[in-house]
């Protein structure tokens, strides 16, 4: 059934009309062309579609979009503001956190939320966090790098 | 012709169709200073070109008038790093700063003929070539600064694309000022002088993939990325099992959704819509009957089924004389060892877009052969290759799961029957269910050794897979390796595809290889390496070993196993040679191993990028401890039982061990590729680090906790008998 759905969407309101069973993932992609948000198996088994939705990482493709309704939802392309990298993927160029890059945009959002509630985690705590999202790659090594250097970064910050 | 060559000409396509000619590809381009060059095959076509279409060239480098170097090749960026190790080769060789080359890559309309993108050719066939070429390109550069500047050329130097006059340095000229207006072109003919490795700036330092940016902002995009006006999103019908036949369909319940189309080709079925769920969603209303076909062999029994059915094999190596081997050996040794079926599992799944225009076809596709796929649609839908354009933007992963196309050809079938741009995207599960596995296979090894710890007898036969890997570093007299790929009635043995998984057959012959290796040190009451060192004399694999059990601290144990769950396994795969040593830990309650520290050592010969190495030896030994330690698809017959991540088991965050990588120093020689070498010894060093570590020896992997339950509790066993 098809209703109207706001949210927040990267700072900016967005509304549609579609059927708010349908899942997130696929309205960001299909519907409004946020493309940075991956499908890696539509079953919250691999995490590349993973997004915040009020600072909370989720798995966009088993969250029906009915869900977010007034909710503020951010993506890989809301992170970097004004043109400046986000430390995390300041970290991620500088770690080479990265080989084909699909699941890229999964974990730097998974990252971001675990950062989000445990700003210096150690080492066992950044792989806890991190254990459900998926790498074929074998990126594994250099992403629990980037992250503890992020949050280093972020410390200096505040 | 050995078997590694073969594996890479059969992917090669019949170039006589490829479109382009050089004077096409001139005709493109307006100005500027292009160099074309030859890399493998098309070096091989002079002469052919003549009233053939095909290019004598299959890269080209051009400068433009805004000093920019654009590279073209038909290469594809999978998440290797090519794109970055390429731009740095031609950085340095033009002396050029790196963010002023751009990579045109694996699309057929802007790029020349390659064969495809695998088997870590690359860096050791394209590298020399792009860095001769680069280096031609700096000599035409530096002839026209010599006439400009009216300096003789040997006065001359270059930096950042600018250059001067050693004795006077305002004189000076750009590239961009040397390239305006101009229209040179040369062709490779013969090797230019390269640089020393000592004057090399770019090459051999580490670099942060070029790349990476657009990877962290979302900005890369993949195939499934891809939006054309008026396109729409395909699922297709999957069958239930390989070789199961349609017998009948009811797709009446699809039309009562808004805007959902099913279209058929044959066996092709498949939904279309604008928007991907909704297409996903109306393919589960279509009623489909099979007929299955009755399974003859399932995970558990295919590897007595193989060894049961097998053909006569083929002798692929030989040396010596078995007979003799046997009369030396104090003690002969014979084993068996199993590897289930493995998949790709790229979290890209197979994605293609196909849009037509006229008659002309343009298909974006995440590919590894981008080449290939014109030849492909030309065969199945009876229009001209020349007429299809092929574009693979980035790859989200490859391992030689994406040669085939399947998914590419059908988008284009679909685009052409519902005269609409078609996307499609496989399912997890269909690309669980359409991927070419990499094929289970038997390894039954007969060995012997003297009373000197002497390898003299080596009788080893495969059955289901190839020979990579096989080819003995061992020094053994009297040797022969039997393959078997062919059932007694001439079929083959596989109920669905198999193909290349990242250096195809070598990981499993490695793991059979290296556990023989072991068991035989114990029974010789010698340590592992120093039996190993003991029956190697080639001077790199001792190199090499020596590097790695340096940089690992190996110290030979009192006895085994030492408890110390320390392993070693040697490799070589495109000659190279590769060591890796590993410490693991059993819980031994649950049968869970844990991979806490990986060496490995490897002789590359010049290095382009070390930063690039690191990057493929970590992922190349965590990658492969999936196959060692959970990854094997389960079926029954044709059915395909693991179709989710939920019960396909890949390497995990927690899994990853502290790797480190030692690089033997071999500047002199050339450049080789590191995408497969690490990963062909993961297994073994695995199985014997559990040994060390609790006597338990394991002779299938993956090494699932159940096994090393399995494997534990029949040491105890054998224990309670010796004893
Ligand atoms: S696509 Fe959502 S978790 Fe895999
Ligand atoms: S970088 Fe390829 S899947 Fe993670």
């Amino acid at each position: 059934m098809n209703e109207t759905i706001s949210f927040k969407l990267n700072d900016k309101p967005v509304s549609l009309t579609t059927d708010g069973e349908r899942k997130l993932l696929w309205v960001l992609r299909s519907d409004l062309g946020l493309t940075g948000t991956k499908y890696g198996c539509g079953k919250a088994l691999c995490g590349a579609c993973t997004v915040m939705v009020n600072n909370r990482a989720v798995r966009s493709c088993i969250v029906p979009v009915r869900s977010i309704k007034g909710k503020n939802v951010l993506t890989i392309e809301g992170l970097a503001k004004n043109g400046k990298l986000h430390p995390i993927q300041e970290a991620f160029v500088k770690h080479d956190a990265l080989q084909c890059g699909f699941c890229t945009p999964g974990m730097i959002l998974n990252a971001y939320s675990l950062l989000l509630r445990n700003p210096q985690p150690t080492r066992r705590e950044i792989i806890e966090g991190m254990e459900y999202n998926l790498c074929r790659c074998g990126a594994h090594i250099r992403i629990i790098r980037a992250i503890e250097s992020a949050a280093q970064e972020m410390k200096g910050a505040r | 012709m050995n078997e590694d060559e073969f594996r890479v000409s059969e992917y090669d396509c019949n170039t006589d169709l490829y479109p382009l000619s050089r004077r096409e590809f001139l005709q493109s381009i307006s100005s500027g200073i292009i160099i074309f060059f030859a890399v493998g095959e098309a070096s091989t076509a002079k002469g052919q070109s003549r009233g053939k279409k095909r290019p004598d060239f299959n890269a080209y480098l051009r400068i433009g008038e805004d000093g920019r170097v654009a590279c073209f090749t038909g290469k594809v960026e999978l998440g290797q790093g090519a794109m970055t190790s390429l731009a740095q080769t031609l950085a340095d060789e033009l002396d050029v700063p790196l963010e002023s080359v751009d990579m045109v890559m694996g699309d057929t309309a802007l790029c020349p003929y390659d064969a495809g993108t695998w088997g870590s050719q690359t860096t050791p066939r394209f590298g020399p070539v792009l860095r001769a070429a680069g280096a031609e390109a700096r000599a035409v550069l530096v002839g026209l600064a010599a006439v400009r500047l009216k300096v003789p050329k040997d006065r001359l130097d270059v930096k950042d694309g600018v250059v001067f006059d050693k004795t006077q340095k305002r004189r000076k000229v750009t590239y961009a000022q040397l390239a305006k207006g101009k229209r040179i072109e040369r062709r490779l003919e013969q090797k230019p002088q390269v640089k020393a490795v000592s004057e090399l700036n770019i090459i051999g330092k580490p670099h942060n993939r070029i790349d990476a940016l657009e990877h962290v902002t979302g900005k890369a995009r993949f195939t499934g990325d891809i939006r054309v006006a008026g396109m729409v999103y395909a699922k297709v019908l999957r069958p239930p099992a390989h070789g199961a036949k349609l017998k009948s369909l009811d797709t009446s319940a699809v039309d009562k959704i808004e805007g959902a189309q099913v279209v058929r080709d044959g066996d092709l079925i498949a939904v279309l819509h604008k928007n991907p769920d909704v297409a996903e969603k109306a393919l589960t209303k279509i009623k489909a009957e099979y007929d299955v076909p009755e399974a003859r062999f399932d995970d558990k029994s295919v590897f007595d089924y193989f060894v049961d059915n097998a053909g006569d094999g083929k002798v692929t190596q030989k040396g010596g004389n078995l007979e003799s081997g046997q009369k030396l050996a104090k003690e002969v040794v014979e084993e068996t060892y199993l590897n289930g079926y493995v998949s790709h599992a790229t979290i890209e799944t197979h994605s293609a877009l196909a849009q037509f225009e006229g008659n002309n076809l343009t298909v974006w596709a995440s590919t590894q052969t981008p080449f290939r796929l014109p030849q492909q649609i030309a065969g199945e839908l009876g229009i001209p290759a020349e007429n299809i354009r092929v574009i693979a933007p980035f790859v989200g992963g490859g391992f030689g799961g994406k040669i085939y196309n399947g998914q590419a050809v059908q988008a284009a079938k679909l685009a052409k029957i519902a005269k609409r741009p078609v996307q499609l995207v496989w399912t997890r599960a269909d690309e669980f269910f359409y991927d070419a596995f990499r094929p289970a296979a038997v390894v039954k090894i007969k060995s012997g050794f003297t009373n000197s710890g002497k390898i003299v007898l080596w009788d080893y036969s495969i059955y289901g897979m190839g020979s990579r890997g096989a080819q003995l570093f061992y020094d053994v007299p009297h040797h022969r390796t039997t393959v078997s790929r062919k059932l007694r009635n001439g079929d083959g043995m596989h109920l669905f595809a198999t193909g290349a998984w990242r250096a195809p057959d070598n990981s499993t012959n490695s793991f059979a290889r290296e556990s023989h290796i072991d068991i035989m040190a114990v029974k010789a009451k010698m340590d592992p390496l120093e039996f190993r060192l003991n029956n190697v004399t080639d001077e790199r694999m001792r190199r090499v070993l020596k590097a790695g059990a340096d940089r690992f601290g190996w110290t030979p144990a009192k006895k085994a196993p030492s408890g110390r769950g320390f392993g070693i396994a040697c490799g070589s795969d495109i000659n190279v040679p590769v060591v890796l040593f590993a410490e693991v830990k059993v819980d031994e309650r649950t049968g869970k191993v844990q991979v806490k520290r990986v060496v490995c050592a490897q002789d590359l010969g010049l290095v382009i990028n070390p930063e690039g190495v690191s990057l493929q030896v970590e992922g190349g030994v965590t990658m492969g401890l999936g196959y060692a330690l959970t990854e094997e698809v389960h079926f029954k017959g044709g059915r395909i039982l693991d179709l989710s991540f939920g019960t396909y088991k890949l390497p995990r965050f927690s899994w990853a061990p502290q790797v480190e990588t030692v690089l033997i120093k071999a500047d002199d020689s050339d450049a080789k590729g590191c995408g497969e070498p690490p990963i062909i010894c993961v297994g073994g060093v695995i199985a014997n680090a559990v040994y060390d570590a609790t006597g338990a020896r394991l002779f299938q992997i993956p090494m699932t906790p159940e096994r090393v339950r399995q494997a534990l509790a029949s040491r105890a066993q054998h224990e309670v008998l010796t004893t």
